[in-house]
Formats: structure tokens, C-alpha cells, sequence
């Protein structure tokens, strides 16, 4: 099968008023798969998505979508592509098929396409229930599902999604990464950004991970993990002190079957070649600092062990279910 | 062509249809503070007025002018608050994603505003003749009191959405809606005739396009054409380089937030 590029993205970066907030920013995805841009907040995932769906002008580089130019081809760009911005973009006093009604006349569909999908996609998205309320009456979870099918109104090409699950409860989620599987199944390229680590483990095919408007690196998670090499061992000892988080550190650094030691708040995060050998060298090692050990945890390579690798920090995550109010 | 009218009508109906959602809002839209105004003031000052000094029969046939006037300057400075709320929820950055001509959303809710305005200013005069105040040059003098608020509405409402996409909060952008209403107001010849203001404020009102317009549009309802003419060219004069003015202000400022 030859790849064809959907989105190519080259040195992009952007500075808000001496505020750079990306920079650098290059890579490519390719038709049909989905795309995540993982990151913390302020990372600058939104500001590469809005230049990415032409309402952002990039202070440096190139993107295009299909080979059309952002900036120059913005148009054409716009023919192609579906936005679901992170802020629920509602307009409260009109109901939910009124906004499909009014982005059907914006993109010019013909009336009899128009009627007919509007209520595949209210049905897609289980509002054809609540399709003639008003908006101001639908849950945050069902915002969001019009948010969603507002940008699948165009049947574009590339979908853009802005953490498409942020405040959402678990059966939300997993609804909405159901659907966004099934457009990729039927050819379409999705371009997401995330701060949830499981997410991005689950739903994308390819991912960067950006932090301080950086991309660190790029693969698929099975590959990320795959690279990182060897397991990892998370230690936490009963009430340490610094200077001895700080020895322990320096201690297991100089073990042979040790990779790399991350101190964290209550002990020290490890990667490891042979888990037998590392397990009781670095007991000892504990023991040796006057340490007692509270807790030991094994664990094959994850996406927050490469994040972490790569960013130098953890991903602090927001829990999906108690940072927003909303439910179905 | 067809799909640019296409779209300024389907964002058009937006605005009408939120309209008659916001219950409240269409009350206040009809029944408007502004007729309060002509009624309650136009009978307290009634005596207090000097019908000599305001050179009309009664001091409501005077104020209406004002009124109609104050009518325009209210929806022209409140128009683009639609918008900014559209730019702080993220609504605008929804439709600037679609291949829309850009224009397209400032030009519907010109038509919107413009639109409600002209109404409102219909239903004031329709009020006023309640009172016996009747425009002396006729229909055709209503249809010129429409152009004349037309255009000078244009320009505030560029001026107004000039402010909405520049606005950092819409805090800002309330307290330089209210900074900028009163004085408008005030130093006009809405309430008193210029020739019974202090020297002082004659000369500030002269440097205000609502004293112009309300001069304008006062000869039309009192006197007739014969008086009217002169400053209604007047009028139209200064509203042209006013409206060029605001629209440029407020294209620079679109470009600048949307690209
Ligand atoms: N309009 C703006 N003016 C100035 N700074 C901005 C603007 N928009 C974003 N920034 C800054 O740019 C940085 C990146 O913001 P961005 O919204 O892209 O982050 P993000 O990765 O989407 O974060 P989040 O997960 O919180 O949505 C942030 O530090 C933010 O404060
Ligand atoms: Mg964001």
C-alpha cells in the first residue's frame, strides 16, 4: 500500500507577542490513520491545530493539508477539513439541528444531501432524541456529541479534534473513541490532541509527544514503548528526605543492570535490563542508605515511562471524570 | 454569488432566530427603553421646556428626533457584542474553520442590526404620532430619517466590532461601551437645542456626529423639507467620511484577529 500524506507539517512555529508558544514543530501523518499530539496543558497542541484548520497564522514554517498550502490555499484547505475545537463551541439558544443546519448552508451541501445527514449524524452521535431542544439544555456530554457531529457535518477529508474526551465520563470516552475508530476504518485521517495518557495509548495509530512547545518524538506507542527498552521499577520509601532520595539516586545509578533512575516526590523511578538481578541490588542499595522501603512496582514499559523519558517530567493527568462536571 | 448570499442569509437567521429565543431581550427589543424616554421624558419636561428656546410646539416634538437618534447610537454600539461573545466561546473560530467568505459574518450582522433598528425607529415614530407628533415631510421624510440612521448606524457598529475583536475581556469592552454612550448623549443637541448649551459644550457637541444627525433628522419631523435640505446634505456629507472612517478601523481590526 503506498502512503499517501494528508498532513505535512515543516518547522511550524508561533510566537504570541515575544511568547513563543511552538516552535519547530514538523512532522506528517498519513491518510487514514489517527494522529495524536499528546502533551500538558500549554504545550501548545491547540495553537498547532488552529494553524493547522487556517484560523491561526504561524509566525514560521509550512503545513498543508493534501498538498493545499494553510495560508495560501486557506479555502481549499477549509473545503477539506472538520474542526471539534476543545472549548464546547455552542451556540446556546439554537438547537442542536439548527447548528447542523446552518454549517449545511456554510459548506453549500444541496438541501436533499443535507436533510438526510443530518439525521445520520444525529443518530450517529445518539441526539436524534434531543435534536429540536435547545442547546442550553443538553449536558456537557451531549455538547460535546454536537460538537462532534458539527464536525463530521462536511465529511471531510482530515478531521481536527481538540481533546475530543476532556471532562467526559468514562462511558462518554469510550463512546466517543468508538466512533473516531470507525471514521478511521472508513478512510478518514483524524489529527487529535490529548493530555490523557491512555488515550493516546489506545486510540492513536502514531503519535508526538510536545511539551514546552517542543516536539520530543514521534512513533506509534507500541514502538515508543518497544525503544524505551528494559522494565520498569517504580521504589518509594516510608518518610525519605531529600538527601536520601538524592544518595538512593546516586546509588542505584552505579548498578550495571540499571538504564536510567528518575528521582519522583517518595522514591525513584527505574529502568532496568534483567528484573531478577535489579530487584535485589536495589533492596540493598536501599538498605544501604537507611532507607525502608514502602513500595515496589514492576512494570513493562508505558507511554507515561516515555513521556517521562522524553520530557525529563511525568504527565500530570487530570482525571477524566472528576475534572469535568458532565455526564450523558 | 449565490453562496455568499447563501451564507449571509443563514448566519442572518441566526441572529433573528436567537432573537426570539431570548425572551426577555425581544421584550426589551419592542418595548424598548428608549420610548420611556420619549414618553416619560418628553411629558416631565414639558414645562420645564421653554418652547421658545426649542423652537418646536411641545417638548416631546422636540425629544423625538433625539430619541430615534439615541435609538441608533444604542444598537450601533451594542452590535458587535454578539460577536465577542462568538470569539470568546469559540463559536467564531468554528465558522472562520468553514470555507465561508470572510465577510460574510460581519455582513449579516450588519443586516441584523440594521435591520432591528430600522424597526425600533418605525415603532418610536409610530408612538410619537400617538402623541400628535407627526413628521412634517411625510413618508418620504421617514424613509430619509431611515437613511440617514442607517448610515450613521453603520459606523458605530463597525466602531463597535472594531472593539469586539480588539477587546482583550468583555469587561473591557462593556466599561468603553459605557465610557463612550453617556457623553454621546449629552453632549448632543438630543435633550437641548445647541442654541441654549454654554459656549463650552456647544463647541464639544459640534465635534459630535450624533449632534449632526439629530439636526438633521429634527427639521424633518418639525418643519419640512424647505428646512431640512441643508442639513440633511450636511449630514449625509459628514456621515460619509464617519463611515469610511469606522469601516476601515474595523476591517484593520477584523484582519488583525482573524487573519
Ligand atoms: N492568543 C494567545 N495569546 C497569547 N498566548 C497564547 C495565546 N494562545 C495560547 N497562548 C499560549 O501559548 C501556549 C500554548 O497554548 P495552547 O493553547 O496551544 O496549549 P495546549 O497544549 O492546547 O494546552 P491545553 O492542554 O491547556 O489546551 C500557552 O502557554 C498559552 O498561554
Ligand atoms: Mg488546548
Amino acid at each position: 500500500m503506498n502512503a499517501v500524506i494528508a498532513v505535512d507539517v515543516v518547522g511550524l512555529g508561533k510566537t504570541y507577542d515575544g511568547f513563543t508558544a511552538i516552535r519547530d514543530i514538523s512532522f506528517s501523518v498519513q491518510k487514514g490513520e489517527i494522529f495524536g499530539l499528546l502533551g500538558p496543558n500549554g504545550a501548545g497542541k491547540s495553537t498547532t491545530l488552529r494553524i493547522l484548520i487556517t484560523t491561526l497564522r504561524p509566525t514560521t514554517g509550512r503545513a498543508t493539508i493534501f498538498g493545499h498550502d494553510v495560508i495560501r490555499e486557506a479555502t481549499t484547505v477549509r473545503r477539506q477539513i472538520g474542526y471539534v475545537p476543545q472549548e464546547r463551541a455552542i451556540d446556546r439558544f439554537l438547537t442542536g439541528r439548527e447548528h447542523l443546519e446552518l454549517l449545511g448552508a456554510l459548506y453549500h451541501l444541496p438541501k436533499s444531501v443535507l436533510k438526510q445527514r443530518i439525521s445520520e449524524l444525529l443518530k450517529l452521535v445518539e441526539l436524534d432524541q434531543h435534536a429540536d431542544r435547545v442547546a442550553k439544555t443538553y449536558s456537557g456530554g451531549m455538547k460535546r456529541k454536537l460538537d462532534i457531529a458539527c464536525g463530521l457535518l462536511p465529511n471531510p477529508s482530515v478531521l481536527f479534534l481538540d481533546e475530543p474526551t476532556l471532562g467526559l465520563d468514562v462511558q462518554s470516552r469510550l463512546t466517543i473513541w468508538e466512533y473516531v475508530k470507525r471514521l478511521r476504518d472508513q478512510g478518514m485521517t483524524i489529527v487529535m490532541t490529548t493530555n490523557y495518557l491512555d488515550e493516546a495509548d489506545q486510540l492513536c495509530d502514531r503519535l508526538a509527544i510536545i511539551d514546552h512547545g517542543q516536539i520530543r518524538i514521534i512513533g506509534s506507542p507500541q514502538e515508543l514503548k518497544a525503544g524505551l527498552g528494559g522494565d520498569g521499577l517504580t521504589v518509594t520509601l516510608e518518610h525519605p528526605t531529600p538527601e536520601m532520595l538524592e544518595r538512593l539516586e546516586h546509588e542505584i545509578r552505579s548498578l550495571s543492570c540499571v538504564r536510567s533512575v528518575h528521582a519522583r516526590s517518595q522514591g525513584v523511578h527505574v529502568r532496568i535490563d534483567a528484573p531478577e538481578k535489579a530487584l535485589v541490588a536495589i533492596m540493598e542499595a536501599a538498605s544501604r542508605i537507611g532507607g525502608r522501603i514502602a513500595s515496589v512496582e514492576y512494570h513493562r514499559p508505558r507511554l507515561d515511562d516515555v513521556f517521562m523519558a522524553y520530557t525529563g517530567h511525568p504527565l500530570e493527568q487530570p482525571d477524566p471524570v472528576s475534572s469535568g462536571s458532565s455526564s450523558l | 454569488m449565490r453562496e455568499y448570499l447563501q451564507e449571509i442569509l443563514a448566519l442572518t437567521m441566526r441572529w433573528v432566530r436567537r432573537l426570539s429565543r431570548e425572551k426577555f431581550s425581544m421584550l426589551f427589543t419592542l418595548v424598548q427603553p428608549m420610548l420611556f424616554w420619549l414618553i416619560f421624558f418628553g411629558n416631565l419636561f414639558q414645562r420645564a421646556a421653554d418652547t421658545q428656546v426649542v423652537q418646536a410646539p411641545n417638548y416631546m416634538s422636540f425629544l423625538t428626533a433625539g430619541v430615534v437618534v439615541m435609538t441608533v447610537l444604542n444598537n450601533g454600539l451594542a452590535g458587535g457584542v454578539d460577536l465577542l461573545f462568538d470569539k470568546e466561546n469559540g463559536f467564531l473560530e468554528r465558522l472562520m474553520a468553514t470555507p465561508i467568505h470572510r465577510t460574510s459574518i460581519i455582513v449579516s450582522r450588519f443586516l441584523f442590526v440594521m435591520g432591528i433598528t430600522a424597526l425600533q425607529i418605525l415603532v418610536i415614530l409610530g408612538v410619537a404620532s400617538f402623541f400628535e407628533v407627526r413628521p412634517a415631510t411625510g413618508i418620504p421624510g421617514v424613509a430619509v430619517i431611515l437613511g440617514i440612521g442607517m448610515l450613521f448606524g453603520i459606523g458605530l457598529t463597525a466602531i463597535s466590532m472594531a472593539m469586539a475583536f480588539s477587546v482583550r475581556s468583555h469587561g473591557d469592552f462593556f466599561s468603553v461601551l459605557g465610557f463612550l454612550s453617556l457623553p454621546m448623549i449629552f453632549l448632543s443637541s438630543a435633550l437641548v437645542p445647541l442654541a441654549a448649551m454654554p459656549t463650552w459644550m456647544k463647541t464639544l457637541a459640534l465635534f459630535n456626529p450624533m449632534t449632526w444627525v439629530i439636526d438633521a433628522v429634527r427639521p424633518l419631523i418639525l418643519s419640512g423639507w424647505d428646512a431640512a435640505i441643508p442639513s440633511v446634505l450636511a449630514a449625509l456629507g459628514l456621515l460619509l467620511v464617519f463611515d469610511a472612517l469606522c469601516l476601515y478601523g474595523g476591517a484593520r481590526a477584523f484582519q488583525r484577529a482573524v487573519g
